[in-house]
């Protein structure tokens, strides 16, 4: 058998050390100790920012791309993309018609990049696949016992979970979302889907007339100075009739489309939250498969949005998936999401169940909160997004997977009967169905979400936690969302910071190493990786902006919310001020730092496909 | 010309409760290091014009497959799946593996078989050899620089003591060390083309091998874990403490 020892890991790093030595374009690194000159001080060296027609080094590099055409182009292999892709099988089969869907998806295999809770409410399951049990959907734990509690630093409130409450889970069950994604890609496979996990869509293609044409591949074998290696090679071009975006919570491509056809024009702007999770096989006499238990209040203050999950899984060993949540909208910068993790951990009625017990995943990934009033508009010429990109997670019952699921199959519906439409005559070269929203706003979702749209801005008064929870419980549990009034988010998540001298550093305890750990070590877990030298895809629009402002004005709060220790303002070999490094190898992809720096300045994009977190059957995702 | 490789776990692996291996349900299964730098290389002497065809040939389920599938997205223009799955996949070995491609050599009458010098997750560096010994071939191990000259191959080996120049006749082993080559990327349009090459199934059995193990795992652990290390202020300190661990 082949034993599992670091000699392993050290051989393949080795491999991988021997190989950047031998690069030919050997890039200097960052941190370098020569001294500056201007190309040896840029951070950011990617070609979205500096652009590569106007590089000397890419002059008589052949830029062509190959190029491809299908039916239908989806980004994403997550929940949305996969039940739009099944769905569009569907739909052609029963029709006997022939359709081409493909899906691109960054990560190196299916379900890789999921991370989530997660507690699954299999309504759009049923409805996309009514035999998931006999094709074997690993939904192996349906929640048996639901707990709510009010923490405070020693003692635990519980609180009563009555019916028709949001976070009343009767009904759903507790799954490891990565594996669930993975199942779901082997049904998409088995309809004739063509999955191509390991290729990141990094750009969209627009046809002349401006509607999407389709989106191409990342190229490859770019150095990390940004100049051509000799392996490099461009991505393809994926053409289609329609592209659906379905890159979860924040997409890059999304964020582009929202400026390029003002889909943001008539809602509130996106707010989220980080949740960070892990995964622990704990002692079995602590073990309740089906238990299910979420708190609010310690160790975050009222004002700060956020509460944590915990949930017994049943897969064969004594495992319990656990995380906190924390809404982006905080305003201390000295806050650090991951800490309040670690802290939270070491509350007597968490500690009790991990005591004794072995992490063996880590992970993060942002997640949507603006729900109702913050959805945009959902298709444009040549395209629709779906899932957690344009956002439809329900959040008081922190669920938005069977959402996405839908949107996906209403996508997919909406798309089907006009590709197929003989008698179809577009104005636009790239398809515009407006059909999808129309559905989306006749379908489940929209009620769903109209009924909670007022719970989590009920949060933005003077009582905080406490105002929201009575509001919940009057407004949602007596009117079911009814009241004639729309309360309003307060703005974006990026603006809410308030400057550090106005602010109290938060003194976190040191980790100990049993129940609470060390940022690096976490992220060792996630089991994140990419290929080193390439252009950080953490790009800035301006390297100055950090240190000018991030750290000047918020003391560096990049340093505190990114839950990979991807930023690090670090001294001037020089000895006068300070630096940004970027460690962009750690990223794990969850894009916080996008959404929450305060001057904007940061440009998530995608790394070469496969890099990025290895989260094996990860609920949060994986 | 053969390009065998393996397909093997990342490093991101736990034990199984059980001590009897690691776990390996939903782990990714890619391609070996060295297998890529292998495979790279029969590319390369098949654009060269060398060789007229290669093969890609892996043992293992049907994940294996997907890693076939990167070799022809590589260049290789046709698979060959030997199927070996459940227990006898968790005790499969170096011995067996070279059993299967001293088989498969002599069937398909293969001139070259290069696969990676060793597989980054048993650390083995044993089926090149023993495939040679198998086959009765000569071998060009640790290779870092391949040359076809007539109908010898001059092989540039790395060694201990430098790098080593022999000439070894065809039909012959060839295995791939680190300096070899430079892998390509498999990319999206010739991942698709690849698509439509042929991968063929084929049993242990149908070979005539058998795979049953002749080694036992007894059990597998976890490396100990590492102590902390103490800091200490001067030499002084420095002797004490060694003084008290017993050391001098």
């Amino acid at each position: 058998m082949f034993p599992a020892c670091r000699y392993s890991l050290q051989a393949r790093r080795c491999v991988g050390a021997l190989k950047a030595v031998q690069a030919e374009h050997v890039a200097p690194q960052v941190c370098s100790t020569r001294s500056s000159s201007s190309t040896l001080s840029r951070i950011t060296t990617h070609y979205s920012v500096y652009p590569r027609d106007k590089d000397p080094r890419w002059e008589g590099v052949e830029m062509e791309r190959f190029a491809d055409e299908a039916d239908v182009v989806i980004v994403g292999g997550g929940p949305a993309g996969l039940s739009a892709a099944i769905r569009l099988k569907q739909l052609a089969n029963q029709h006997e018609k022939e359709l081409r869907v493909c899906v691109v998806e960054k990560a190196s295999q299916i379900g890789a990049h999921t991370l989530s809770g997660a507690c699954l409410e299999p309504t759009a399951l049923s409805e996309l696949i009514p035999d998931w049990k006999e094709r074997g959907a690993p939904l192996n734990t349906p929640v048996t016992e639901d707990k709510f509690s009010i923490l405070t630093e020693k003692y635990r409130i519980p609180v009563p979970i009555l019916p028709g409450l949001p976070m009343n889970n009767h009904g759903n069950y507790l799954v490891r979302l990565g594996h669930f994604v993975r199942w779901l890609g082997e049904q998409a496979e088995e309809l004739g889907v063509e999955l191509y996990p390991g290729y990141a869509a990094s750009e969209v293609l627009f046809h002349e007339d401006g509607s999407v044409k389709g989106i191409a591949t990342n190229d490859v074998g770019i150095a990390k100075d940004g100049s051509p290696k000799d392996v490099f090679e461009r991505g393809m071009e994926l053409h289609a009739k329609v592209t659906l975006f379905g890159e979860g919570c924040h997409g890059h491509l999304a964020k582009q489309l929202y400026k390029q056809f003002n889909l943001r024009g008539n809602c509130e702007p996106q707010t989220y939250a980080i949740g960070l999770k892990e995964l622990w096989v704990i002692d079995e006499k602590k073990w309740c498969p089906g238990r299910t238990e979420h708190s609010v209040g310690w160790p975050l203050n009222r004002n700060t949005y956020g509460g944590s999950f915990l949930y017994h899984l049943n897969e064969g060993e004594p495992l319990v998936a656990l995380g906190f949540v924390v809404g982006l909208d905080y305003t201390n910068p000295y806050l650090s999401p991951f800490r309040e993790f670690q802290r939270w951990k070491h509350h007597p009625s968490i500690m009790s169940t991990l005591e004794g017990g072995n992490r063996i995943a880590y992970g993060a990934r942002a997640l949507n909160e603006g729900g109702f009033q913050s959805i945009p508009k959902l298709t444009f010429p040549g395209g629709m997004l779906i899932g957690c990109s344009p956002g439809f997670m329900n959040v008081p019952k922190i669920k938005g997977t069977h959402t996405a699921m839908k949107s996906g199959m209403l996508a997919a519906e909406s798309a089907f009967s006009k590709i197929t439409d003989e008698n179809l005559q577009s104005e636009t070269a790239g398809l515009y169905i407006p059909e999808y929203e129309e559905a989306f706003k006749k379908s489940w979702i929209w009620k769903e979400l109209y009924s909670v749209r007022n719970i989590r801005p009920s949060f933005h008064n003077y009582f905080g936690l406490y105002g929201g929870m009575v509001y919940t419980g009057i407004f949602y549990w007596i009117l079911r969302g009814k009241e004639p009034w729309t309360l309003k988010h307060n703005g974006l998540d990026a603006d809410q910071l308030k400057p550090a001298k106005d602010c109290t550093p938060i003194e976190y305890p040191k980790p100990d190493g049993k129940i609470s750990f060390d940022l690096l070590s976490s992220v060792a877990l996630s089991g994140t990786n990419h290929e080193h030298d390439q252009p950080p895809h953490l790009t800035l629009k301006d390297d100055s902006v950090p240190v000018a402002q991030n750290l000047a004005i918020y003391d560096g709060p990049e340093q505190r919310f990114c839950p990979a220790g991807v930023y690090e303002y670090v001294p001037l070999e020089t000895g006068d001020g300070m630096r940004l490094q970027i460690n962009a190898q750690n990223c794990v992809h969850c894009k916080t730092c996008d959404i929450k720096d305060p001057s904007q300045n940061i440009n998530w994009v995608v790394p070469e496909g496969s890099g990025g977190p290895a989260y094996n059957g990860f609920s949060m995702i994986v | 010309c053969f390009a065998p490789f393996l397909c093997l776990r990342p490093p991101q692996i736990r034990v199984k409760p059980d001590r009897t291996g690691v776990v390996t349900d939903g782990v990714k299964h890619s391609m070996n290091p060295f297998c890529e730098i292998a495979v790279e290389e029969a590319v390369k002497l098949k654009e060269k014009k060398l060789v007229k065809e290669v093969v890609a040939v892996s043992c293992g389920p049907q994940q294996v497959q997907e890693t076939i599938r990167t070799a022809l997205a590589m260049g290789a223009d046709r698979g060959i799946h030997v199927e070996v799955s459940g227990k006898d996949y968790e005790t499969l070995g170096p011995l067996q593996v070279s059993k299967i491609f001293a088989a498969l050599a002599k069937k398909e009458q293969a001139d070259l078989i290069i696969l990676g010098k060793q597989a980054i997750d048993d650390d083995c560096n044993q089926t090149g050899q023993m495939t040679a010994a198998l086959l009765d071939w000569p071998q060009g191990t640790f290779a870092s620089e391949v040359t076809l000259e007539a109908d010898k191959l001059k092989v540039v080996r790395e060694i201990d003591g430098g790098l080593e120049t022999i000439k070894i006749k065809l039909p012959a082993v060839v295995t791939a060390d680190l300096r070899l080559n430079t892998p390509r990327y498999a990319t999206l349009p010739n991942i698709m083309k690849a698509k439509k090459k042929k991968i063929v199934n084929v049993k242990p059995a149908d070979l005539g091998v058998d795979v049953s193990s002749r080694l036992e795992v007894l059990k597998v652990d976890e490396p100990p874990q590492r102590q902390s290390g103490v800091k200490v202020e001067t030499v002084h300190d420095l002797v004490e403490k060694l003084k008290e661990a017993g050391r001098i």
